[in-house]
């Protein structure tokens, strides 16, 4: 197990590397259903501030 | 033939992209998720390490589909500019400018990945070999066609500004990729650097498969929301839009 | 006699423009400047070591030239574009295409071609070697259009805005990746007594290319930053 944690001595290379992998991964889905909640709820303050 | 053209353009008007958009990305999502973890897992536990560069080799499971979603992202964001530009088609705009971030950021990743990967390979985190230097000249491209697209106040104008430039450098990306070739292999000399996957081992190959393919899917599902959120942005004027922002509270 | 065709019109675009250059002769001569004092401050930077300076001499001058060359093209639409010339460009019965390809060869005579001219003088100064020379000189002479041409693109998509400088470079400098490989290659090849046919005809190739696709990406480019 500390074998496959340590990746036989590349570890340093190897974790870092999938973990930026994660890290994209997670900031595209993120800012992208971010983006997307933002534009519903900007038209729909846009809609509320011409019928009040 | 008119008729076939109106109903073409139906199909293709932001509202009934933003429906089919919103019900083909649960679908991408989950797939992509339930193949990621089947490739992570195959790459990272089952598939044998390299006899020459050990267990750095498992680093490809990362790099590989990070490199090819930079150009198949690419690919997509000047297809979709040319469909944008040639047929004025919306849709097509605001998913070419949609696909520049999420492209980039995977650019950006394989050139990380490709760097880490290289440092217990050939003792350097940055060594100009001909696939680092053509992937950081694709990430100037990409960030070249955000930054216009940004420049420009008129959005409809700024995608199409940004569409010429994309399909620009979409000319210039195989030249590029030629001509550093060359510049590569006439100054570098005999030293060989292989970032290449090692003769394909099938365990090897298919976590690979599945990275690349669970990546695609993902690079698909980012760009469909981010080119709905854009299209709502857009059309916000529209009825559709008021439509789907009143009717169900707002929810998709 | 009202002249009606295409190539009367370019003609005559390319006097206007030619005879405008001359008359603001103070400013052809800014890339010149601009290529001549940049090339000086690589020996002060790096050491008059000649055979250090005879090493980098070929990337120096074409990287200088190019960058030459991107300075200069701010000017090839705005003028027109600020008075409106840019939009009767648009409406004339001539193909928009031509006339961009003929603005842009007005600014290669009086940009790019100076600096084919002034390049083998300052490869003395950073010691290249003078079988080299020759092999400078044609490939700025093909590489040079090229970047003109390109660079022509990138400066009609942001024609509209109005502080254009770094976002240009960060545009067109992807762009000019591969003339500058080939032209850089074909310098160094010479100067180690190869020959640099094939760089030269590859540049030759981007050239035709360049020729033929840029002015209809230039056109396109004018059409939505004008309209």
């Amino acid at each position: 197990m500390s074998h496959w944690l340590a990746m036989g001595a590349y570890g340093w290379f190897v974790w870092p590397s999938y973990g930026i992998f994660a890290l994209v991964v997670g900031v595209n889905w993120y800012t992208a259903r971010k983006a997307h909640r933002e534009a519903l709820s900007r038209a729909r303050r846009r809609i509320e501030r011409e019928t009040t | 033939m008119f008729k076939l053209n109106r109903m073409f353009h139906k199909l293709l008007s932001p509202e009934s992209y933003y429906r089919f958009a919103g019900r083909l990305v649960p679908w991408l999502g989950w797939s992509c998720a339930i193949l990621m973890i089947a490739g992570l897992i195959g790459g990272l536990w089952y598939s044998p390490p390299d006899y020459q560069q050990g267990e750095s080799v498992r680093i490809i499971y990362v790099h590989v589909p990070a490199a090819w979603l930079s150009l198949f992202g690419y690919m997509f964001m000047a297809g979709a500019a040319l469909v944008g530009l040639v047929w004025h088609v919306k849709v097509a705009e605001s998913l070419s400018m949609a696909a520049a971030p999420v492209g980039a950021s995977f650019t950006f990743l394989a050139l990380v990945t490709g760097s880490l990967w290289g440092k217990p390979m050939w003792g350097t985190f940055w060594v100009w070999d001909a696939r680092l230097t053509s992937e950081l000249v694709l990430l100037f491209l990409y960030l070249g066609v955000i930054a216009l697209y940004n420049a420009v106040p008129d959005v409809r104008k700024a995608s199409r500004a940004a569409g010429i430039l994309a399909l620009v450098g979409a000319v210039n990306v195989p030249i590029v990729h030629y001509s550093v070739e060359w510049w590569y292999t006439l100054h570098q000399g005999p030293t060989v650097t292989k970032l290449d996957a090692p003769s394909i081992d099938i365990r090897m190959l298919i976590p690979l498969l599945l990275m690349a393919l669970a990546s695609t899917l993902f690079f698909l599902a980012v760009v469909f929301t981010r080119a709905r959120a854009d299209l709502v942005r857009r059309e916000r004027d529209k009825r559709w839009v008021r439509e789907l922002v009143t009717a169900d509270g707002g929810r998709q | 006699m009202i002249r009606r065709t295409a190539l009367h019109a370019c003609a005559a675009l390319l006097r206007r423009d030619l005879r405008l250059a001359i008359r603001r002769r103070s400013e052809l001569a800014n890339p010149l400047l601009f290529f001549a004092v940049v090339i000086t401050l690589f020996p002060l930077g790096v050491g008059p070591d000649p055979a250090r300076l005879s090493g980098i001499a070929a990337g120096t001058l074409w990287v200088t030239a190019l960058l030459a060359v991107l300075l200069s093209l701010d000017s090839v639409f705005r003028a027109d574009f600020d008075d409106g010339t840019l939009e009767q460009w648009l409406i004339s019965p001539h193909p928009l295409p031509l006339l961009v390809l003929t603005r842009v060869l007005a600014h290669w005579l009086t940009t790019g071609l100076p600096l084919v001219l002034l390049a083998p003088l300052l490869g003395v100064f950073l010691k290249l070697d003078p079988h080299a020379s020759l092999t400078l000189f044609w490939s700025l002479l093909l590489g040079t259009p090229v970047l003109s041409l390109v660079g022509a693109i990138a400066v009609a998509l942001i024609v509209g805005l109005r502080r254009g400088g770094m976002l240009l470079a960060l545009l067109v400098l992807p762009l000019y990746v591969p003339v500058l490989i080939f032209g850089a290659g074909a310098v160094d090849a010479a100067a180690s007594g190869l020959q640099p046919t094939g760089q030269l005809l590859l540049l030759g190739a981007l050239l035709v290319l360049s020729v033929t696709l840029a002015p209809l990406a230039g056109a396109a480019a004018l059409k939505i930053a004008t309209e």
